[in-house]
């Protein structure tokens, strides 16, 4: 099922990243390429096949909520491209 | 004796526990082949020489103490995937170009534990995300047998780092064969363990049900050392298998007679070549000659896989790197720009085109109205795979398999078609589908149509999950056998 250029677009909306025309048209025509070859997939039955999630069928891992050691303000915010004091700065949100 | 550089982990530890060499002396001569090779390979994103001195002191000093443990002052690369407090961390990404981790991945920190020596940092596809190491956002990988030609990917720097002598041992990642194909392709041993068998804490997630920390080292007696250390439950990774951790240094007896190996019919389908298909034949005959009982098996999803693969890894990318959104770290977009705006372009500038190509494959297959037709239906042909699987290992002990139906293929040959580069995996993708074991080993060479020099072909085992210790065996009885393993580029 070939994709055109406005689902191309679309689904850069939802996964937040801009796109130029130029890779518009190239991400169009291989996620088109690539979907083609996931075409057999549809054909198989998988009527009552239950879907895996982990491989060694672990689930709802729990564990005691006990308080431990975390990483101190400082470090958390080391790499932080903004910051304010002990804050992350993000940009407006909301208009002013 | 070789030169320092060229010895094994086993050879090593055995000389440091012996005194007859230093950590020290160990770590200078890997960091000068670094200095002397590394130019022409781009092995290593990052070298750290001051740390690894540091730490070859005081892995010196232990040693002396008489409280070493198997890896003290062995030096390592690890793939620049896994977090390293206080040492830059990038995976490939321009979108974390600059970032320095805080603290160290439970893979990393049980070996430092053990004062092994961090060398550096290895080149890889960005986030683990390719085949060939092209999609570094830096510069490739060369492959250290012929450097007009890939290392493999997505941890081509490990497998190039160890097949040159720059590294000992390398600590790599396997998505869907980022392990096994880079061995492969540069002639070295490599591991990709069950799913949940080392923790991943630490890894920067690409595609969380499948992701796997594994060793890359020169036989399989040294991937061996090294999975005891990296292996266990840990409460930082709920996924992490809480199983004892077998010895599996004891493992190898070298013994395999009466083993049933089966042999996949769907893993010798046309397309490969002709070379690669010798090589692993005549591998299959020698562990019959060391007493292995061989059969033919059937894996009739095999043939799924492909699409069952490109569909879950790239929607859980998706999922994974949505946290790079330019505000907590890592790349974040300058200039004026509203929230959205300078979010978009954050990731428009930090990722590079084959990480923007699954995110938004992934979005694709999880989004409303393709979900049924792609996610869910993947997660049930996972099952199927899986199924496969369990029936074969009712009647066998391991698989013998390629590794991939080609050998190193030349710079740029796949750049342009993703769907061609996709295919190089087409025999190693289905043992992440399943979370099993699988090992790649040296088992001789061919010359490609399109070039003159002989390339490394790799032979696969793969076995029923946590069976690590019976693979690392059959490998290493093959190792007693043959010499392809010690065979060494020319560099």
């Amino acid at each position: 099922m070939p994709i055109d250029r406005a689902q191309v677009q679309h689904i850069a909306a939802l996964a937040r990243i801009s796109l130029t025309d130029a890779e518009t048209e190239a991400f169009t025509r291989q996620l088109s390429d690539i979907l083609d070859q996931f075409q057999a997939l549809q054909a198989l039955d998988t009527s009552g096949v239950e879907p895996t999630a982990h491989v060694a069928g672990l689930d709802n891992v729990l564990r005691d909520d006990e308080p431990a050691d975390s990483l101190d303000a400082e470090d958390t915010l080391r790499n932080a491209p903004r910051r304010r004091g002990d804050f992350f700065q993000v940009r407006a949100v909301l208009d002013e | 004796m070789s030169e320092l550089w060229q010895l094994s982990v086993a050879q090593a530890a055995q000389l440091l526990a012996d005194r007859a060499i230093s950590s020290v002396e160990l770590t200078d001569a890997c960091l000068e082949r670094i200095a002397a090779v590394d130019g022409q390979l781009s092995a290593y994103l990052t070298v750290t020489a001051d740390i690894a001195r540091q730490q070859a002191q005081a892995a010196d000093r232990r040693i002396l103490s008489g409280d070493a443990g198997p890896l003290t002052g062995i030096p390592m690369q690890v793939k620049d995937l896994l977090c390293t407090n206080g040492v830059p961390t990038t995976c490939a990404s321009r979108m974390l170009a600059e970032y320095v981790p805080v603290y160290d991945a439970t893979a990393v920190a049980r070996l430092r534990a053990q004062d092994a020596v961090l060398l550096g940092k290895g080149n890889m596809d960005e986030f683990g995300m390719g085949s060939s190491t092209e999609n570094s956002a830096f510069f490739p990988t060369r492959n250290p047998w012929d450097t007009s030609r890939v290392p493999g990917g997505s941890s081509g720097g490990s497998a190039a780092a160890v097949a040159a002598g720059m590294a000992p041992f390398a600590l790599g990642t396997d998505t869907g064969g980022s392990i096994r194909q880079p061995a492969s392709f540069c002639g070295v041993t490599g591991l990709k363990p069950t799913y949940g068998r080392v923790s991943r804490y630490g890894l920067v997630a690409y595609a969380s049900s499948l992701d796997q920390i594994g060793p890359l080292a020169r036989d399989a007696a040294d991937c061996a050392l090294i999975l005891q250390a990296i292996a266990g439950h840990d409460p930082r990774d709920a996924t992490s298998l809480p199983a004892p951790t077998p010895d599996y240094a004891a493992a190898l007896t070298g013994d395999v007679s009466g083993l049933r190996l089966g042999v996949p019919s769907e893993y010798f389908a046309d397309g490969m070549d002709a070379g690669v298909r010798a090589a692993v034949a005549a591998a299959i005959d020698q562990l019959a000659a060391l007493g292995a009982e061989i059969r033919e098996v059937s894996l009739p999803s095999t043939e799924h896989a492909l699409a069952c693969y490109y569909i879950i890894a790239p929607s859980e990318c998706s999922a994974n790197l949505a946290r790079y959104d330019g505000v907590k770290y890592g790349y974040s977009h300058q200039g004026d720009a509203d929230m959205w705006e300078a979010m978009e372009r954050t990731r428009q500038h930090g990722f590079g085109p084959e990480v923007k190509r699954r995110i938004m494959l992934g979005a694709f297959a999880l989004s409303s109205g393709y979900y049924d037709a792609y996610y869910l239906k993947a997660q049930q042909v996972r099952t199927l795979i899986r199924q496969d699987f369990a029936r074969v290992f009712a009647d066998v002990d391991a698989l013998v398999a390629p590794v991939s139906p080609v050998t190193a293929f030349l710079l740029g040959d796949r750049t342009d078609d993703p769907v061609r580069m996709y295919l190089v995996d087409i025999y190693t993708i289905p043992v992440n589908i399943a979370g099993l074991p699988a090992v790649s080993i040296p088992c001789g060479f061919a010359t490609p149509d399109d070039g003159d020099t002989a390339l490394p072909v790799g032979l696969q085992l793969i076995g029923p999950h946590l069976a690590e210790d019976r693979l690392l065996n059959i490998a290493h009885a093959y190792q007693q056998a043959t010499a392809w393993h010690r065979e060494r580029p020319n560099i």
